[in-house]
């Protein structure tokens, strides 16, 4: 893709803006992920857009030195398919949160992800209201205390993988701000990936949510609680000791010493079945009697993309009727003559 | 053989049930009547229910066309002939016909259970009590449509379909109208049903002979109208706006996007669009009106032409991303197909109630050209004009259109696209540092293409620094950036064309001031009290804001001004807030355009 002799570095692509989240928040990692990766995706700066919504996550394309836009609240999904519709050559991302993804923007993102224009979407969920300081959030759990929710929020939180795995995304996977070597790995694979990229990325607000997403980032409890999926290899974790293994569509956790390795759950993130047993490792933590919460690609599959769709409607038309001709069609069919 | 009429013009109105295919018979009715030379204009009103009760007064829908070998500016007042299918459309609408008028009614609409339905005695067969000086055609429709019909294998609902072929081909044959443009336009319709097909045109053929059959009838005879020679077509608004969108693209070099959400009465412009994709058009069905716009706006910044239209409710949802275009100084071309509000309101009705919305509907200082389409086929030019300001001013235009004119018909001399003027996008080219608010002398910045290398940079809905375009929250910054903004939309008047008056003398009485869809029933008015020694000029405006600087100048030469609308008074707030003349409205707020009479009736009273 890059049209530049020239090779560049993770600074060029850093604009010279004020970067102004707050110290030491979980953006500052995924932007540093973003930069990092794009040299090596060798996409010129011209052909990137990055697009985003409100909220925190959303100041990110400020600090691209790229092509970006700040919308309005929820809306990025809808302006980076109209954007991408009219110019396919263009390496588009949407930045958003799970106030703007989620909740203002919930209709837009499941309409993206069903006509699955080749986009990326990074969606940051850090289970809170971030720029409005700390309001509960469509991802915030059942029971939570916030300004909002002095007494407990009473709103059953959203599965944000069920949830676009139910949209027909063509491609799901999860990722955290404090793993970065992962998360720039997901980052190329969701550029790769030909169709909507929906990536959710676990991003602690220090602020307003601090330690949200422990179970799964503290490095004394992750091992206990986390699954890296890779395609092809078994599902095991807990430093080889665990794994788990299918009984049908239920799900069984078994211990490697005690079981062998035979029967495993083999990673397969084209089968769409699994993909979605595995997006239900969320309810419960492991601590709760609740199965490891899956890192990586969930579910990856191959579909027609919609900008191509439409210019191929676009290109059978003149294939069919000629292109068209202004005065033809100004004129119409029938005309008469006044003298 | 019966003697021929010969008329300056006639008003015809179709009703029936709203499944009687009245829409069908009455654009038919139509098509051969702009081929046959005459002028017209058309007026479909019908509910908003799909099928609403059938045979009820609710149910009934209307097609009204006014065509004359005379200039025709409106739909006509009250009707010359009333074409009933059922007993509730004759109800509802015997009481506008002209005094002595036509009735042609199919007796069949009018047994016992029908009468019912239209809540009338059933006793009681209003056709047996029209006064004698009105001509009454009692036709057996259905079972004539049947007995025609007998030969083929449809089933009786099937047959019963092509009614309204038969009752015009009555109508063709009374007025002398030729069939050919009728079944042209059925072959192609119905090219894969051939029973149907047949069933239609057969239907319609019986209609005429039916006319030979009858006794001692007159016909009439509408001769071509003395239009100014060249040649014609016919258009209904929303098509002719289509075609300004798709030739704003062509004349402007870009490509054109489109994206929209079902909403009555726009939803044709979309529909229009998408069967024209083989002049590169790309359009997008959203899946809600923020939607629509915010793909739109994608778009414009990508280097298309980006387009949505809606009607009011729709309006009020994209309000949002109205203030992000401004924000962005994105082009963008919004249409509103206006209806009777608030709310969901009428929305098969006209109205011109969303002037207020257009101008001032949004968050901040948010100031945006809007213009206004007087007539069906000046949808087509109102739709370049809007796209050449939103192009060359890098700014959201709202075109306002509305109900009656988007589903109106009249004889339209188009021009050749040779003739239309070019428009010129302000584009950026990469030469050193590119500020992105930077402005030209029209306070206008430069579009930049993501794709160009050199031209990378970021926009957003926060306040942006002047020349930059980086975030500023610097208080005289966001001062300046307020009067830059609303400064940059004034210019755009510095190009407006001289204002004329369309009729009248440029000092007099009285000034009568419309805009939009009355501009036809407005000339109508104006050119009878002129006839009749009145001082009255008219004058329409299709620039609403900004206003043209000329429009003080003509104010002021008259000693009142009247202004017409169909809203409770909105144009005339503006223009108070602007100008300091005598004016009173005159307001109707019904769902329905203006009747010309209506209008000179105001006229006589305020110069009385």
């Amino acid at each position: 893709m890059s049209t530049d002799e020239q090779i560049l570095t993770a600074k060029d692509y850093s604009s010279d803006q004020d970067v102004r989240w707050c110290p030491g928040c979980g953006d500052y990692s995924i932007l540093k992920q973003m930069q990092t990766v794009l040299p090596e995706l060798g996409i010129a700066r011209e052909n990137l857009v990055f697009v985003s919504g409100i909220g925190c996550s959303s100041r990110f394309p400020y600090y691209m030195n790229t092509y970006g836009i700040h919308s309005i609240h929820g809306r990025a999904p809808s302006l980076a398919s109209g954007l991408k519709s009219v110019n396919p050559d263009l390496n588009v991302w949407v930045v958003t949160g799970d106030g703007d993804g989620l909740s203002i923007g919930g209709n837009h993102l499941i309409h993206l992800l069903r006509r699955n224009l080749d986009i990326n979407v990074l969606l940051f969920n850090n289970e809170i209201y971030g720029l409005t300081k700390g309001q509960y959030s469509p991802t915030s759990e059942f029971g939570k205390y916030t300004k909002s929710s002095p007494l407990g929020s009473i709103d059953h939180p959203f599965n944000p993988l069920s949830l676009v795995l139910g949209a027909d995304a063509t491609f799901v996977a999860r990722a955290a701000d404090r793993d970065p070597v992962h998360l720039r790995e997901i980052l190329k694979k969701a550029n790769e990936h030909k169709g909507t990229s929906f990536v959710e990325i676990y991003q602690n607000c220090n602020v307003f949510n601090d330690g949200a997403f422990e179970p799964w980032t503290d490095k004394r409890q992750r091992e206990e609680n986390t699954l890296k999926l890779t395609h092809g290899e078994p599902l095991i974790y807990a430093g080889g000791k665990k794994a788990l293994r299918l009984n049908g569509i239920q799900p069984q956790i078994v211990d490697l010493e005690e079981a062998g390795e035979d029967d495993l759950w083999v990673h397969d993130e084209k089968d769409p079945t699994k993909a979605y047993i595995l997006s239900r490792f969320f309810d419960h933590k492991p601590s709760e009697g609740g199965f490891p919460r899956p890192f990586g690609v969930i579910y990856s599959e191959d579909r027609f993309i919609y900008e191509e769709a439409m210019q191929n409607q676009i290109n059978k038309a003149v294939e069919t009727q000629g292109e068209g001709d202004l005065d033809d069609l100004i004129r119409g069919k029938n005309t008469w003559i006044i003298e | 053989m019966p003697e021929t009429l010969k008329l300056p013009k006639v008003t015809i109105h179709f009703a029936g049930d709203s499944g009687d295919g009245i829409q069908l018979a009455g654009s038919q009715f139509t098509n051969t009547t702009a081929l046959h030379g005459n002028d017209l204009s058309t007026f479909p009103d019908f509910p908003a229910e799909i099928r609403a009760p059938a045979g009820t007064v609710a149910g009934v829908s209307g097609f009204q066309i006014n065509f004359g070998s005379v200039e025709i500016h409106t739909p006509g007042g009250k009707p010359d002939v009333l074409v009933v299918m059922n007993a509730a459309a004759f109800h509802k609408n015997f009481q506008n016909l002209k005094p002595g008028g036509i009735v042609i009614a199919n007796e069949a609409g009018f047994d016992k259970r029908n009468l019912k339905l239209a809540n009338l005695d059933v006793n009681e067969n209003p056709l047996d009590h029209i006064p004698s000086e009105y001509k009454l055609y009692r036709i057996d429709i259905t079972g004539l449509t049947r007995k025609a019909l007998s030969e083929l294998s449809l089933g009786m609902k099937d047959k019963d379909r092509s009614r309204n072929m038969f009752v015009l081909g009555f109508v063709c044959w009374l007025y002398n109208r030729g069939l050919e443009p009728i079944l042209s336009f059925l072959s192609e319709k119905f090219s894969a049903k051939p029973d149907v097909l047949k069933a239609n045109v057969e239907a319609l053929k019986a209609g005429y002979h039916y006319g030979d059959t009858i006794e001692a009838i007159t016909r009439y005879q509408v001769e071509k109208a003395m239009l100014e020679p060249g040649e014609y077509r016919h258009i209904v608004g929303n098509q002719a706006l289509g075609l300004g969108l798709i030739t704003a693209a062509k004349k402007s070099g870009l490509s054109l996007f489109y994206a929209g959400y079902p909403i009555t009465p726009a939803s044709d412009i979309l529909h229009f669009l998408s069967r024209h994709k083989n002049f590169g058009v790309k359009t997008f069905q959203a899946e809600d009106e923020i939607a629509a716009i915010t793909a739109i706006i994608g778009a414009s910044f990508g280097g298309a032409l980006g387009v949505t239209a809606t009607s009011g409710p729709g309006m009020a949802l994209k309000t949002e991303a109205l203030g992000l275009a401004i924000m962005l100084e994105l082009p963008l071309v919004v249409v509103n197909v206006q209806r009777g509000g608030p709310s969901t309101g009428l929305p098969t009705k006209t109205e011109q109630a969303d002037l207020f919305q257009a101008v001032y509907g949004r968050n901040g200082e948010a100031p945006l050209p809007v213009i206004a389409a007087e007539s069906p086929s000046d949808c087509f030019y109102a739709a370049i004009e809007a796209s050449r300001i939103a192009l060359e001013h890098m700014t959201p235009v709202i075109l306002l259109s509305d109900g009656y004119i988007a589903n109106s018909a009249e004889p339209w001399k188009y021009p050749k696209a040779s003739e239309l003027e070019e428009i010129k996008p302000v584009m950026a080219y990469p030469n050193g540092e590119y500020l992105p608010y930077k402005r030209n002398e029209n306070l206008v910045r430069q579009w930049a293409l993501p794709g160009i290398k050199g031209l990378e940079h970021r926009v957003g809905g926060l306040e942006k620094e002047d020349e930059t375009g980086d975030v500023s929250y610097d208080p005289e910054n966001h001062e300046r950036m307020v009067k830059i903004r609303a400064k940059k939309v004034q210019k755009i008047a510095d190009r407006y064309f001289p204002l004329e008056l369309v009729r009248g003398p440029e000092k007099g009485k009285l000034l009568i001031i419309g805009w939009g869809s009355t501009h036809g029933s407005i000339k109508v008015a104006v050119r009878n009290a002129l006839a009749e020694g009145y001082e009255v000029g008219q004058l329409h405006l299709r620039y609403l804001n900004p206003f043209p600087h000329d429009l003080a100048k003509i104010i002021s030469s008259f000693d009142r001004v009247l202004v017409v609308e169909i809203n409770n008074g909105q144009l005339i707030k503006l223009l108070r807030s602007e100008y300091k003349a005598d004016f009173t409205g005159l307001n109707k707020i019904q769902g329905l355009p203006f009747r010309a009479e209506e209008i000179l009736q105001k006229i006589k009273e305020l110069l009385a």
